[in-house]
């Protein structure tokens, strides 16, 4: 089979089982080279299965996989000669400083011991970790461990970097600056599967999305033709006089459809996912004389995008196939 | 994941967009490392794990101590007339237990690793395969020779003279660290296999410890059932404890040190293959 040089990634129809359960049930992706491609999809939808089968750290049961043109078979050395993961669990060493981490790593991948020195701190300082390089990791916190986590990744930088939940668990300043890390790694050139079980985070930074649920890719596409697809975004209006919600809720369902009557008795939503429309219909709002304390246009959230695109919600999901994840992991 | 780190200054703390850009661009792939380096390697990183975890160490060495102090001092009367003539008998034997205790902790050190995600990282590196493997068990040897070490420098100070002096001394723990290194391989394998670092440990002793006991280590198997002596006197635990008792009094026989490493290769023939195939299998 000839590999397509232009695709970082090419997988037809990869199946794993553990057991009984089928982690993974004939899965295809596309990922051009350069992009920043999202695996979405709740716990255990098969994603974590399916990164370690393109790492090459489990071997498909059935289906095939080029990665940068090596057969994820017959050419797994040559898969990880070109690439990097960062798993779920952060793939460094508890029990060794941060700076012995990333030492290890440079010499594991040829560097000489006054290169993998000088690299390990190049790497410390450009991810702030300058004065936590001689602590044991098992004493860092979640953001840092992230960050040395894709630091051991670009010890040497890869043509492809494997990213599974990278900011699952990381307050909101540790996922801001792992998402700037991901996009100086973009900016660079370096290709990207990111595996995440939010739907913002797919938005802020991928090309192109693939939804997986049970096994299968259920959706395919831009961020955008994904929330398309899936029907809207919701505008939430809060009022400042709650006897004004009747009227607000004539004008919005008039104006954009759907209305729903939020338990706050100054709050209501409508389905929209137009910003232009919904400005518009905040215009007819104030025009009615109805006083608004604050209004968002919200986007799907990923409950949202499951709830459209299979009929249960991603909790289900997670539920139902909690195990399958635990023993693929 | 721990939230309680304290805070730090926001200067030196967060990532530097720019300075990741031009840490990513500086750096070309260098050639790959040879199988000995990759191995000597990850025999670097077990060397840290001492360094930082030094309780490994003393969880390993004082079972040994406890056990000469015990058996010199509680049985060596009785069993071979005095204190001093059973030290003389006992320590080479309690040095091949001391060390064989310790390669339980491969496979536990084995299996913890897998545990964690950083088996992922090695896993997924262009490296020879075995070295993760290869390496821990070349850093478990120095493990091996510090316990010995502690062992013999105990009973030195308890009186043991050991005819063949110092050559001997180290010739016999360079023949007990050879064959703990081809028993490690069964422990990795089973820490490989089972679920848990403890019931890598649990499975680990209850083969390793009536196997130590069924020997030559603590009595003459002379005054033992017929059924009993004869197992004693198979059992490759006796023939090594023989050696080193040899090794170190200067009376050895080249045929149960030829035994001894056939034992330890036939080990690592079979277990490292395995052990090998069932971590690139995940």
């Amino acid at each position: 089979m000839a590999a397509d040089t232009t695709l970082a990634i090419e997988a037809t129809g990869l199946v794993k089982s553990f057991g009984d359960t089928r982690a993974v049930d004939g899965v295809d992706l596309r990922v051009r080279r350069g992009a920043v491609y999202g695996v979405l999809g709740p716990n255990g939808a098969g994603k974590t299965t399916t990164i370690r089968m393109l790492a090459t750290l489990i071997r498909p049961d059935a289906g095939s996989a080029h990665v940068l043109g090596h057969d994820i078979v017959k050419d797994a050395d040559g898969v990880r000669g070109a690439v990097s993961l960062t798993g779920q669990l952060a793939s460094v060493d508890e029990d060794l400083t941060g700076r012995e981490n990333l030492i290890l790593i440079g010499r594991l991948l040829g560097l000489r011991r006054q290169a993998a020195k000088d690299r390990a701190g190049e790497l410390l300082a450009a991810f702030g970790l300058t004065e936590a390089a001689g602590k044991l990791v098992k004493n860092y916190s979640g953001g840092m461990r992230r960050r040395l986590d894709i630091a051991a990744s670009i010890v040497v930088t890869p043509e492809l970097m494997f990213l599974d939940e990278p900011t699952t668990g990381l307050d909101p300043r540790s996922r801001n600056q792992v998402w700037g890390i991901i996009r100086a790694l973009v900016a660079e050139g370096t290709t990207i599967l990111l595996c995440t079980q939010y739907l913002e985070e797919a938005d802020q930074l991928c090309e192109r999305i693939a939804v997986i649920d049970r096994g299968t890719v259920i959706a395919e596409g831009t961020p955008s033709e994904l929330k398309a697809s899936v029907g809207s975004g919701a505008l939430h209006v809060r009022l400042i006089d709650p006897e004004q919600r009747l009227a607000a809720a004539q004008v919005l369902e008039r104006e954009l459809g759907t209305v729903e009557l939020e338990a706050d008795p100054t709050a209501l939503s409508a389905s929209c996912s137009d910003a232009d429309r919904a400005a518009e219909a905040v215009a007819e709002l104030t025009r009615a004389g109805v006083r608004i304390a604050g209004f968002s246009l919200g986007q799907p959230s990923l409950d949202e995008v499951f709830l459209a695109l299979t009929g249960h919600t991603a909790q289900d999901a997670a539920d139902e196939s909690t195990s399958t994840e635990e023993q693929a992991a | 994941m721990s939230t309680t780190a304290p805070p730090q200054p926001a200067a030196t703390s967060e990532a530097d967009e720019a300075a990741v850009r031009k840490a990513i661009s500086s750096i070309s792939r260098p050639p790959r490392p040879s199988a000995a380096a990759a191995a000597l390697t990850f025999g670097w990183r077990g060397m840290l794990k001492v360094k930082h975890v030094p309780e490994q160490l003393l969880d390993v060495t004082i079972t040994p101590v406890m056990f000469v102090l015990m058996f010199t001092y509680l049985f060596g009367g009785a069993i071979a007339g005095s204190t001093s003539e059973y030290l003389h008998y006992l320590l080479p034997g309690i040095l091949v237990m001391g060390v064989l205790f310790t390669t339980v902790y491969s496979g536990v050190a084995l299996n913890t690793d897998l545990t964690k995600g950083v088996v992922d990282r090695f896993r997924s590196l262009p490296i020879w395969s075995p070295a993760p493997l290869v390496g821990s068990l070349i850093g478990d040897s120095v493990r091996y020779v510090l316990g010995g070490t502690v062992i013999i420098v105990l009973g030195l100070a308890l009186g043991f003279r050991p005819d063949a002096g110092i050559v001997g001394v180290l010739a016999a723990l360079g023949l007990v660290v050879v064959f703990s290194f081809g028993l490690s391989w069964v422990f990795t394998t089973l820490g490989l296999l089972l679920r848990s670092p403890s019931a890598v440990m649990n499975a680990g002793f209850m083969g390793i410890f009536p196997l130590t006991f069924l020997s030559n280590v603590f009595v003459e198997p002379d005054t033992l059932p017929k059924a009993l002596e004869a197992f004693v006197d198979v059992n490759p635990i006796s023939i090594l404890a023989t050696a080193s008792r040899g090794l170190m009094h200067g009376n050895a026989q080249v045929s149960d040190i030829v035994i001894v490493l056939a034992v330890a290769a036939a080990l690592t023939l079979i277990f490292a293959p395995l052990t090998t195939r069932l971590y690139r299998k995940g």
